[in-house]
């Protein structure tokens, strides 16, 4: 399996305070990862980092082997190989849910409206919202406003998807829909890298677990290990205050 | 003749006057809520481009940026009134001879832009963060970002701010009368001075502008409901799907 991310020696530091400690690890192409850890431990700001909403203070990115960090590299057509989804979701507030879907195709993929709104279709018909094609944002449910914002991030046709706590802003009733999404997009073969919280779904679909605390990668593994059997003291400290909340 | 005869004899007397001098006071009340809120979100977009690495073009930027700031605290700190005759004899003093309705245009502008300026810049700031990052993350540029998701939803906000600044400026062209633009204050003006009933010219003048700010705020409010869409959506049945039966 070829290697899609890279990443070497990665620092970021906001301030003084250094959040990512020299990080090293690898996506590749078919692979769910799922990154687990304690509140500030630096999980989300190197998601963000993969598809620089934050830029890195040091270290490289490599994708499909070109470092994204080297100057003159295009950002934005990076950007539309990598599909984010955020926790608190940000769909469009502007846009319908066919609009949130179609405006990036349309305007940064230039694809044409009716290519555009068959691909969004499609996918909307995946997450189970198509019917709710021209509901707006204000109008749905958490559940439901994840679940678009997982199609509009399908719609690019990404080479990877990122999660961001995808589920920590839903209700507990809704956590279920969006988990089910997930997991069929990971039996599909897509690439994720996941954070998230949810530590039964990530020992169900992981191909690999990571588990960072204060900005260091502690341990990865397949879930069995780093979930079940962890080597490391943290990890099983971090596992027994999550698991028994 | 008891005094409401009076006023309707002064307004059957001079009614195209008055109705002319409402025109003109509407007219540049409306072209310069345009155009100031034209200028107002050009400075809102320009104060809002972030600045990443220092380089000729940021500090371009920021010259260019402090000079719209002096505009827009120099015209939020002066009268109108005085704005008005500044520009006008101060154009006038270099021998430029500007029509006074558009002299008394580009002031109302100049004053209404620095206003929005504001609005615009606040209604660009309150946006959620993720709604940058979400167009960001999806590979459009700042400038897309801005034309496609963000301005939508300034422009919708500020609507009522725009609203309020309209019926101002109807009741403020009164003040481009020192510049002897014929609007409706200048009109009545004269009607009162040629009949010598001040209090009948100037009850009729009221009329008619709470007329025309009354109605345009109803416009804009109906506007703002048409802007906001409807509360329920369609859910489209996806043939294949059987319709929904009811009393399940």
């Amino acid at each position: 399996m070829s290697v899609v991310i890279d990443i070497r020696h990665l620092n970021k530091k906001f301030g003084d305070h250094e959040v990512l400690k020299d990080v090293n690890f690898q996506v590749k192409k078919g692979e769910v990862v799922t990154l687990i850890g304690a509140s500030g431990s630096g999980k989300s700001t190197l998601l963000r980092c993969i598809n620089l909403l934050e830029i890195p203070t040091g270290g490289e990115i490599f994708f499909n082997g070109q470092n994204i960090l080297e100057e003159g590299y295009d950002k934005r057509t990076y950007r539309t190989h990598l599909g984010m989804v955020f926790q608190h979701f940000n769909l469009f507030n502007n846009l319908d849910v066919l609009g949130n879907c179609t405006i990036g195709q349309i305007k940064v993929l230039k694809r044409s409206k009716e290519e555009a709104v068959k691909n969004a279709m499609k996918y909307l018909t995946i997450v189970g919202m198509e019917q709710f094609k021209h509901a707006k944002p204000r109008q749905l449910s958490g559940g439901q406003k994840q679940r678009v914002a997982i199609a509009r991030a399908l719609a690019m046709d990404p080479e990877v998807m990122l999660f961001d706590e995808p589920t920590s802003a839903l209700d507990p009733q809704m956590v279920g829909e969006v988990l089910k999404v997930m997991r069929q997009l990971a039996e599909e073969g897509n690439t994720m890298l996941i954070v998230t919280h949810e530590m039964e779904f990530a020992k169900e679909v992981s191909d690999r677990v990571v588990f960072m605390d204060k900005g260091v990668i502690v341990e990865e593994g397949p879930p069995e290990q780093v979930l079940v059997n962890p080597r490391h003291e943290r990890t099983r400290e971090f596992l027994r205050r999550t698991l028994n909340k | 003749m008891s005094f409401l005869e009076t006023v309707w004899k002064i307004f059957e007397e001079n009614w195209d006057l008055f109705l002319h001098g409402a025109w003109i006071a509407l007219i540049l009340a409306v072209l310069g809520t345009i155009f100031g809120a034209l200028i107002g979100f050009f400075i809102g977009i320009m104060h809002t481009i972030p600045l990443s690495k220092k380089s000729f073009k940021t500090y371009l930027l920021k010259l260019f940026n402090f000079i719209l700031t002096c505009y827009v605290e120099l015209f939020r700190g002066t009268p109108m009134m005085v704005q008005a005759m500044v520009v006008f004899y101060g154009l006038y003093a270099i021998e430029i001879e500007l029509n006074r309705f558009i002299a008394g245009l580009i002031v109302i502008s100049l004053n209404t832009g620095a206003y929005m300026a504001e609005y615009v810049r606040g209604g660009i700031v309150s946006i959620d963060k993720g709604q940058f990052e979400a167009s960001e993350a999806i590979g459009m540029s700042h400038f897309q970002t801005m034309l496609y998701i963000i301005l939508p939803q300034v422009a919708r906000n500020i609507l009522p701010a725009t609203g309020n600044q309209l019926v101002m400026n109807i009741k403020d062209s009164s003040v481009l009368s020192v510049i002897s633009v014929v609007e409706l204050f200048f009109a009545t003006n004269s009607i009162a001075g040629s009949t010598y009933r001040y209090p009948e010219a100037f009850l009729i003048a009221c009329v008619l502008y709470f007329i025309m700010t009354f109605t345009v705020t109803r416009i804009l409010l109906l506007f703002e409901k048409k802007m906001d869409g409807s509360e329920s959506y369609r859910i489209e049945l996806v043939t294949g799907n059987k319709p929904a039966k009811g009393g399940e």
